[in-house]
């Protein structure tokens, strides 16, 4: 039974593709999975920024010296945000925001900008971890060379600190862009156009999924991988720079 | 110049200064010797508080800096440090590395008075007694060449200008701390503190970080070092503190120090020293 009904998907798999062709090209299905292309893209990539801009304040508030009750409460706040953030499922998240929070404050956001902003604040406290481990490789030299010429703790952060920490965890920024292109793949909740919605719906025009989860699955992947090619010419740029002289 | 008053600093329960009183003049060359885990470089640290004191006051030109309400950052300004480990800013080229708190002092008080004339400009619309503006006699580009000026001048100095676009990583031991030390200079400190400056340096590269530190000395410059080359604190030091067990034992001129020590164990540790 099994064998005839695998014999029987494969034998047909010919007219699948047809048809998945025909959506796909000629009644402009690719209109949507461009769009949805797109969306995935800009979401993970602003989400990405909007991450690192928060993670990297968290984790200068919590690897600074906490002597003035400020500074404390700041710290007790960062720490709560992380908490908030990383216990709870993104979908979750998205879901409150669309039809919790927006509502209550009365804001009108498309459900991109929403999902950018969730994925950004979500990301924002896995990228506090990473930049916080990052910040404490850097040499404690560098802070004390920063603070004995009479830079501020913050601008001898900003200048020296945070840039040699970032050189230090771009692979590991690197992997939660990649984790962030795949988690975008829970927007649909909250009725943002994306890849998955985009199969989805050629799927759902013929009852025929396997042909466009299949296509769907290769562009994450092709996707991925230029992500990661690129992500490794950059570190190594920036290790040549640490290296050579400049012109 | 510089007055410390009964400093005291604990790390929990080991005390590691116990009540130092001393004075620096203007132009002295002060060497602290001692035994490692004496405290020498703690108290040398405590003077531009890299290291916060426990108790005690230390007064630079009349402020005590120990003071909470006293802006660190523009005192440090006057007080070079030289460190051990160089401290180079890694991400930064060597002209870099010279020109960041110059450039960045001086914008950053050129963006303030600009501020304040937008600001009272904006007052002398409405109140009757007209505040004048601030001069503003420079610009960007113009602060900038000269403090690159500057910079290429102190690099020309410790003749490295052709170093001035690599990246510290590249530099031996013997140029880093030469370039650490015009860093510090570029501030145009009044008191500069070397915290063991070559003792991470290979024989042959502590010769030359020992002749510019001497020049220095020579120019008259107010400084206070931390150092195992007892020939070297001989040689320049105006006057050598003996630290032992978070105290100072001794403080006395180089030729009494080493001819005719008085505390007993000042006396070990250069018998010691010189057994070597």
């Amino acid at each position: 039974m099994r064998i005839s009904l695998k014999e029987d998907m494969m034998g047909s798999f010919g007219i699948k593709f047809e048809r998945f062709w025909r959506v796909f090209y000629e009644y402009n299905g690719y209109v949507r999975v461009l769009e949805g292309l797109r969306n995935t893209v800009t979401i993970a990539v602003f989400g990405l920024i909007i991450g690192v801009l928060i993670g990297t304040a968290i984790a200068a508030v919590e690897v600074s010296p906490k002597k003035s009750i400020f500074s404390r409460v700041l710290n007790k706040i960062c720490v709560f945000y992380v908490a908030l953030f990383r216990g709870t499922p993104i979908v979750v998240q998205l879901l409150v925001t669309y039809y919790v929070v927006l509502p209550l404050i009365g804001i009108n956001m498309s459900p991109v900008n929403v999902c950018i902003l969730v994925f950004g604040f979500n990301s924002g406290a896995y990228v506090s971890e990473i930049m916080r481990g990052g910040i404490l490789s850097v040499d404690p030299g560098q802070m004390e060379a920063g603070r004995a010429v009479g830079l501020s703790y913050g601008v001898t952060m900003i200048k020296v600190v945070v840039p040699q920490a970032v050189k230090n965890i771009l692979p590991t920024i690197g992997n939660e862009f990649i984790a962030l292109i795949k988690e975008t793949s829970v927007v649909s909740f909250v009725g943002a156009l994306d890849l998955y919605v985009a199969f989805n719906f050629i799927g759902t025009n013929n009852y025929e999924f396997m042909v466009p989860y299949l296509v769907m699955a290769l562009i994450y992947i092709i996707l991925v991988m230029f992500i990661s090619l690129l992500i490794k010419t950059m570190e190594r740029s920036l290790r040549r720079s640490d290296r050579s002289s400049r012109p | 110049m510089i007055e410390v008053v009964d400093l005291s600093l604990n790390f929990g329960d080991l005390k590691v200064l116990k009540d130092i009183s001393f004075t620096i003049d203007k132009g002295e060359k002060i060497a602290i010797i001692g035994p490692s885990g004496s405290g020498k470089s703690t108290l040398l640290r405590c003077l531009n508080f890299m290291e916060e004191p426990s108790s005690g006051s230390i007064f630079f030109e009349g402020t005590d800096i120990a003071d909470s309400a006293v802006n660190l950052d523009l005192h440090r300004r006057d007080m070079g440090m030289v460190f051990q480990q160089f401290n180079l800013f890694n991400n930064k080229t060597v002209i870099e590395n010279i020109m960041m708190a110059p450039l960045h002092i001086d914008l950053h008080n050129l963006r303030k008075l600009k501020r304040q004339n937008v600001f009272f400009k904006i007052r002398n619309i409405f109140s009757k007694d007209k505040k004048p503006l601030n001069e503003i006699s420079s610009d960007k580009t113009r602060l900038k060449m000269e403090i690159r000026d500057n910079a290429m001048e102190l690099l020309r100095r410790i003749g490295l200008e052709d170093k001035r676009d690599v990246y510290p990583s590249t530099l031996s031991g013997g140029e880093k701390q030469r370039i650490a030390i015009i860093r510090a200079l570029a501030m145009n400190p009044k008191v500069m503190l070397f915290d063991e400056p070559t003792s991470s340096l290979d024989p042959e590269m502590v010769g030359e970080v020992l002749d510019l530190i001497r020049v220095l000395a020579d120019d008259g410059m107010t400084m206070v070092i931390v150092t195992h080359e007892m020939g070297f604190a001989k040689e320049v030091a105006t006057r050598i503190l003996f630290m032992d067990d978070g105290r100072i034992a001794e403080d006395s001129p180089p030729d009494q120090m080493f001819s005719n020590p008085q505390n007993p164990r000042t006396k070990e540790f250069l018998s010691k020293v010189k057994a070597l």
